[in-house]
């Protein structure tokens, strides 16, 4: 509340909240007072029969009430409430969190060990399979095995889209990844109407069956022409950023003759990503998680594909 | 006096009443429909039929539409009826039922849309803001310009607490629409941004939240038990002065109790101390409403058996006094961080807004609609049972459920390993609700089918009835 830093709202809101309580039960006690005509009504009629008996109020109710405002005050005295009246109890959400952290999960005696040890060290790999179920299957899945239509790579069948020595996981999950693949919907202008059905016919050509052979001769020379920038990324090989050595392996662009798919091998699907592009992400942990809980992620990944 | 002075205004109270089956049915469907969705995801068939467009449409539909009505409807009779005079002002009070029927259009469309201020019953834009400010003051000036043509001296306490919640309501919409039109997308797409900012913006949003719980869907219907208890029951109000006193604790604690909605969060810690604590020191002035009603029957208890109006107001005070304890509990900051975010949470909404808020209306309407049809009662008084005893099953099945399926999850979110990590995936807790999130959809769907037996009820009593205005009573003479 740094819009509030007279000292004047520490007064002001403690003030209100005591007589807030306070009025409520001093009120109740007004009322008790009153006097009453057991049985009888008020005398007031609405409607024909609307009338109210003047019955007194029943004494288990005030008392019920009364109780609510005694532990109030109680609870105000030990706890945060009145303005900056910290309470005797010295409790704040802040010191709560901090207990909190002293017995949260602490992997910090895994940092010394490297990632291919620890892959091999079934108590560390439980916790971290543990960590992977809580942090990384909402996109991987509980499996690691992704999702090979909706973009979220197989963690399982070590194909690597940004390298898959241990530190490059454990750098994947520091730090993150953004993988970015431009719309390329011009080329049916600048190359000629459909260029994108060849171009992917000839990506599809060395894995798939039902690929246009016509079509995907077409696509070879489109590839190959210097005004279509596919092997910007993809290398002249069609081999994938990370097969062009380690100034390529941040852009993450996928090796075309495998077959292996984040949105799906058909005609149809290959033609929308060239056309419309891909963005994928995956966010960075480092900060969020800790150097400890990464470390330990790290290995059970890497576990995954060397079993 | 002229001709139409010489009768009340049934015919707003006629269409209000109509309106608030038609409107209950839809928002229920509606509430059926996302059920079944956490059952069956397959369902979320189109983006303006998915579950996040679906839910905010299913509240404003069953909180505005559904109970806004109820409220208007009871309310106007309750006030022409206990002030012994023709509302005021015809014009107005009709203005008040066309737009407030639009105001629902508008919802019924924008929100599959995806129009949203993004703020928890309170989604409406901007435009629809503007409308239904118009619609409650017009509102306000028929029904205290009634209460002010009254032929009695004193002010029944159903219209204390009609009023009440007609000033709050609109003092809780102003406050918190309190938003900075967006034109970018051009005049027909309105977005906008809050006037607030950071925790500001969601203390701001949750004072209004909990009382709109509070004043819309208590204070209001406690106008409607207050009205229709004691004359359904035949009896005298228990106690005038528990009236008085519950009246006034309940509207000035429930303006404190906002702050348990943002338990554990960005609030200070000292805001969220208060919050908890009115919300406990709120128990006995809620309960006071439960008692003046459930005590106005004794003597008189053996025609529960054969009453089944009765059997609704009295089993709504019932979940009314359920909730209105459970709600207290879990605002307790230690039971708060186990129901969080829980389906607990829905089941305590639930209990209130179909175990109160819906049976009180539904009791409420058996009463009114044979009056404003001009019958001595309904179409079928053995539907009536049904309706109740079909209600009743879904509103346990639902609570019961839903209790269950929260507290599970909330040990299940808590739980740990040995080495400090989460025992359980949110997606294995996911998996666990299942058979819990089934039994709630057959709970929601009987709930529905109760509406839909009533509907029936309620056309085939038009159909025999014919559309009449009482004439106006003369008060009778005070006696003491």
């Amino acid at each position: 509340m740094s819009d509030f830093t007279s000292e004047f709202w520490n007064f002001y809101v403690a003030g209100i909240v005591l007589i807030a309580i306070i009025g409520c039960a001093v009120f109740l006690w007004s009322q008790g007072g009153a006097t009453y005509t057991i049985g009888k009504t008020t005398g007031h009629a609405w409607d024909e029969t609307l009338e109210e008996y003047n019955n007194p109020l029943p004494k288990w109710w005030s008392w019920l009430f009364y109780i609510t405002v005694v532990f109030s005050l109680g609870y105000l005295v030990y706890f945060p409430g009145l303005g900056k009246f910290p309470g005797i109890g010295g409790w704040t959400s802040h010191n709560q969190l901090e207990a909190e952290k002293q017995v949260a999960p602490n992997f910090e005696k895994y940092l010394s060990e490297d990632i291919p040890a620890l892959a091999a060290n079934s108590a560390a790999l439980d916790s971290g399979k543990r960590l992977f179920q809580t942090y990384c299957i909402q996109c991987h899945a509980t499996d690691g095995k992704g999702n090979n239509t909706k973009g979220f790579p197989n963690l399982t069948d070590n194909d690597w889209l940004y390298g898959g020595e241990p530190t490059q996981v454990e750098e994947s999950i520091r730090e993150g990844r953004n993988g970015v693949m431009t719309a390329h919907d011009y080329l049916e202008t600048t190359v000629g109407a459909g260029t994108i059905t060849d171009l992917a016919n000839y990506v599809r050509s060395f894995t798939q069956s039902d690929f246009d052979r016509a079509s995907a001769n077409r696509g070879r020379t489109a590839y190959a022409r210097d005004d279509v920038d596919c092997k910007t990324c993809h290398g002249v090989d069609l081999k994938g950023s990370l097969a062009q050595g380690e100034d390529y392996r941040a852009l993450g662009a996928p090796n075309l003759t495998d077959d292996v798919w984040l949105y799906g091998s058909s005609q149809k699907t290959v033609e929308e990503t060239i056309t419309k592009g891909r963005v994928n992400q995956m966010p960075t942990w480092g900060k969020f998680l800790g150097e400890d809980k990464v470390h330990l992620l790290a290995a059970y990944v890497y576990s995954l594909s060397h079993k | 006096m002229s001709e139409t002075q010489t009768t009340y205004n049934y015919k707003v109270v006629r269409q209000f009443a109509v309106m608030t089956v038609i409107w209950a049915i839809v928002g229920m469907l509606v509430g059926v429909v996302i059920a079944a969705q956490l059952v069956w995801p397959e369902l979320n068939l189109a983006p303006w039929l998915s579950y996040g467009r679906l839910r905010p449409l299913h509240t404003n539909a069953v909180i505005f539409a559904f109970g806004g009505c109820a409220l208007f409807a009871t309310s106007y009779y309750a006030v022409q009826r206990t002030s012994h005079a023709r509302i005021f002002c015809d014009w107005l009070a009709a203005f008040t039922f066309w737009g407030w029927q639009l105001v629902i259009l508008l919802a019924a469309l924008s929100l599959p849309l995806g129009f949203t201020t993004g703020k928890e019953y309170a989604e409406l834009e901007w435009p629809i803001d503007i409308l239904i400010t118009l619609v409650w003051v017009a509102y306000a000036v028929v029904f205290f310009g009634t209460i002010a043509k009254r032929k009695v001296p004193h002010i029944y306490v159903a219209n204390w607490f009609f009023g009440a919640m007609i000033i709050a309501v609109a003092l809780l919409h102003l406050g918190n629409s309190a938003e900075i039109p967006v034109f970018a997308e051009g005049w027909l797409t309105p977005r906008s941004f809050s006037a607030y900012a950071g925790v500001q913006d969601a203390m701001i949003q949750w004072w209004y939240g909990h009382n709109a719980v509070g004043f819309f869907l208590t204070a209001g219907f406690l106008g409607i038990m207050y009205y229709f208890v004691p004359k359904q029951a035949g009896r005298p109000v228990y106690s005038y002065r528990l009236s008085v006193v519950h009246f006034w604790a309940l509207i000035f604690t429930y303006m404190w109790a906002g702050p348990h909605h943002l338990h554990y969060t960005a609030l200070p810690d000292w805001t969220q101390s208060i919050g908890m604590l009115f919300s406990l020191i709120l128990l006995a002035p809620s309960w006071g409403g439960m008692i003046n009603g459930i005590m106005t029957l004794s003597g008189a208890w053996h025609k529960l058996r054969d009453d089944p109006i009765l059997k609704f107001l009295i089993t709504s005070l019932s979940f009314y006094g359920m909730s209105t304890f459970e709600g207290p509990m879990m605002s307790i900051k230690s039971v708060n961080a186990l129901s969080h975010y829980t389906d607990w949470t829905v089941g305590h909404v639930h209990s209130g807004a179909l175990g109160w808020v819906a049976m009180v209306s539904v009791g409420a309407l058996y009463y009114l609609l044979p009056r404003l049809f001009g019958r001595q009662q309904m179409y079928s008084v053995k539907l009536i049972t049904v309706h109740f005893w079909v209600a009743t099953i879904g509103i346990v099945l639902y609570v019961a459920s839903m209790w269950i399926a929260g507290v599970m999850q909330g040990l299940m979110w808590r739980a740990s390993n040995s080495d400090g990590t989460l025992a359980y995936t949110f997606a294995e807790s996911v998996k666990a609700t299942y058979p819990y999130w089934t039994v709630r959809l057959v709970g929601g769907t009987l709930f529905l089918v109760g509406m839909l037996i009533m509907a029936y009820n309620m056309f085939k009593t038009i159909a025999v009835g014919r559309a009449e205005d009482a004439p106006v009573l003369i008060p009778a003479a005070q006696h003491a």
